[in-house]
């Protein structure tokens, strides 16, 4: 199927529906930091459904998926951090064996690199794996293409 | 057209001026060995007299005069006049030992707002304009300085002092503040607070000119004011004890004019003391060829400059200093190697990753000494990726390793937490214990 412009449409996929807004913040590797932004989403209601810290000696970098990704942004960023949202893909894995090899094997063979990823667990008892990569759309139209589902931000605001 | 408060001055010949600073050091020399028991006594144990000074070359056979001398004879021990002369006092900050004192006769603040309306006029400030005063207001010479100098040059003077930035800025908008006298640290903080009011200098205010001093700055500093504002950034010298901010660059921001009929410069080699050529690198030595309350016989300034004889683009045959590097005694030693903190400010702001806000820290582990340079992260250059962080330390390392010739370590610390100044920019925490 040719690629429909309009409506960003790659193989049956709507691209921007399968892209998930993950906020991403700079902090320094000292007491206080998470607490801090703890209360400010408690603050604004916000809620946090998977959550990574990369730590790096002095500083880390914290990483989130929010059911209200913008409004996470805005909150962060008034109260001073540096803060900014990437895009990341969501994907829903199936509990046997292989699992995340057929993932890795899937982007490995288009060249496509992970830049980093970790996994949580839903409320169903599902498994979910957060992704960064390099390409994401291609990312998305070859995940699909074999199979693999892709979860939504509307899936996130319900987990 | 270039415009000059006193063209006669300004663009007298090099010949000719140095003839009238010939005259006026032999006449200086007369005037303090009789007025000033502490220059007749420093005379005599140097060995000189005042007939021994008949050229610019006899210079440097006088001795020093350094900022504990002032402290020494605290407070008024070196003054020339009596007290009844004098029309007023300040005093310096302190902050390196006790406070000094500075007394003007009617003509020494004659001669420094002339010496602020010749260089207000090389930058194309006049009638019409408004000029915005933030230097501190007081002892501290910066707000009284500019505003006699902007005064004497017909500018209308806005006299907000420091602080209340929010205040200062409604006020800009208001009475259409055309100049801003301020340090460039100050400035950067105000833009900051603009910002986050939603105002944009740019486009909201009538500035087209800063006037920033007070504290060492560099030339990429420079450009990123011009960038992020739209005003044209000006460099102003000067110093409480020879009388306060005094000249500033011309037009073609191509180093400082010192105003030769007023001054006379020398750059020297810190340690030696010998005197150093055009275009070396050293520390600044000032002899005032026309105060009359606190003359200053070849004063240790300690500013670190480079001097430039050669005429400058606007028609001004003055000696300019170019860009004051630091100071001789901001100077750090760290395993050895000098560093001034402005060679790192320079580094830094080569990298537009790296913000305006930066800390040196100096400490001492097991023996050796360690440098860390803290610099805030910013939106732009924030990545989630980690190597990509990594990346930008090590390429801040570098650059400085190149430059310093020393091995730094560089430290990405959250926005907001390095802190901000109303006055001087505090960019170094030396905690050896020496």
């Amino acid at each position: 199927m040719p690629q429909d412009i309009t409506s960003n449409r790659i193989a049956g996929v709507n691209m921007e529906e399968k892209i998930i807004k993950q906020i991403s913040l700079f902090a320094e590797n000292k007491p206080g930091r998470l607490a801090n932004i703890a209360a400010n989403f408690r603050k604004a209601g916000i809620n946090i459904r998977a959550f990574t810290i990369a730590e790096a000696g002095d500083f880390g970098i914290i990483r989130m998926v929010v059911d209200r990704p913008d409004a996470a942004h805005e909150v962060l960023h008034d109260a001073g951090f540096t803060v900014s949202e990437t895009s990341v893909l969501g994907i829903e894995m199936e509990d046997v064996p292989g699992g995340l090899g057929k993932i890795a094997d899937v982007l490995g063979d288009r060249d496509i690199n992970i830049d980093y990823a970790y996994a949580f667990v839903t409320k169903t008892e599902k498994a979910l794996l957060i992704l960064r990569v390099s390409d994401i759309e291609a990312a998305i139209e070859v995940l699909h293409g074999a199979g693999i589902k892709l979860i939504d931000m509307a899936d996130i605001q319900e987990i | 057209m270039i415009e000059y408060w006193n063209p006669l001055v300004e663009r007298m010949p090099v010949d000719e001026l140095e003839k009238l600073q010939e005259k006026k050091l032999r006449n200086l020399v007369d005037y303090v060995y009789n007025h000033s028991d502490f220059y007749k006594k420093r005379f005599d144990d140097a060995g000189v007299k005042p007939e021994d000074i008949q050229t610019l070359d006899d210079l440097k056979k006088l001795p020093f005069t350094y900022k504990s001398d002032l402290r020494d004879t605290y407070p008024t021990g070196m003054f020339c006049v009596p007290n009844e002369q004098l029309v007023r006092f300040h005093v310096s900050s302190g902050t390196t030992g006790k406070p000094t004192v500075v007394g003007y006769t009617r003509n020494d603040i004659n001669e420094w707002s002339t010496s602020l309306a010749r260089a207000l006029t090389s930058i194309g400030v006049g009638r019409g304009d408004v000029i915005q005063v933030s230097y501190g207001y007081g002892l501290f010479t910066g707000g009284l300085g500019l505003h006699y100098g902007a005064e004497e040059a017909g500018v209308t003077v806005l006299p907000t002092s420091s602080g209340n930035t929010e205040k200062q800025l409604d006020l800009m908008r208001d009475l259409g503040t055309s100049v801003m006298a301020c340090t460039p640290s100050y400035f950067l903080f105000m833009n900051e607070v603009a910002n986050n009011m939603g105002v944009s200098i740019n486009d909201d205010t009538k500035l087209r000119v800063g006037i920033f001093g007070a504290e060492p700055w560099s030339e990429e500093m420079r450009a990123r004011i011009e960038e992020a504002t739209g005003i044209k950034a000006y460099d102003v010298y000067g110093t409480s004890e020879l009388s306060g901010p005094l000249c500033t660059e011309c037009q073609y921001q191509d180093g400082i004019h010192i105003w030769g009929d007023q001054f006379l410069i020398e750059v020297i080699d810190p340690v030696t003391g010998e005197q150093l050529g055009e275009g070396e690198r050293g520390e600044l030595v000032i002899t005032t060829l026309a105060k009359e309350a606190l003359p200053l016989i070849r004063y240790r300034i300690g500013d670190i400059t480079v001097i430039n004889k050669e005429p400058c683009k606007c028609g001004r045959t003055h000696p300019r200093i170019m860009r004051v590097l630091g100071r001789a005694d901001d100077m750090l030693i760290v395993r050895g190697i000098n560093v001034f903190p402005g060679q790192v400010e320079s580094v830094l702001m080569t990298i537009p990753e790296v913000g305006e806000h930066f800390m040196i820290v100096v400490d001492r582990v097991n023996e050796l000494d360690t440098m860390t340079i803290q610099i805030e992260m910013t939106d732009e250059a924030f990545s989630d990726k980690v190597n990509d962080i990594i990346a930008l330390e090590k390429k801040v390392q570098a650059a400085l390793k190149n430059v310093l010739n020393l091995a730094v370590k560089v430290e990405l610390v959250e926005q907001g937490t390095i802190p901000r100044s109303m006055g001087k920019a505090k960019k170094v925490m030396d905690n050896r214990k020496l």
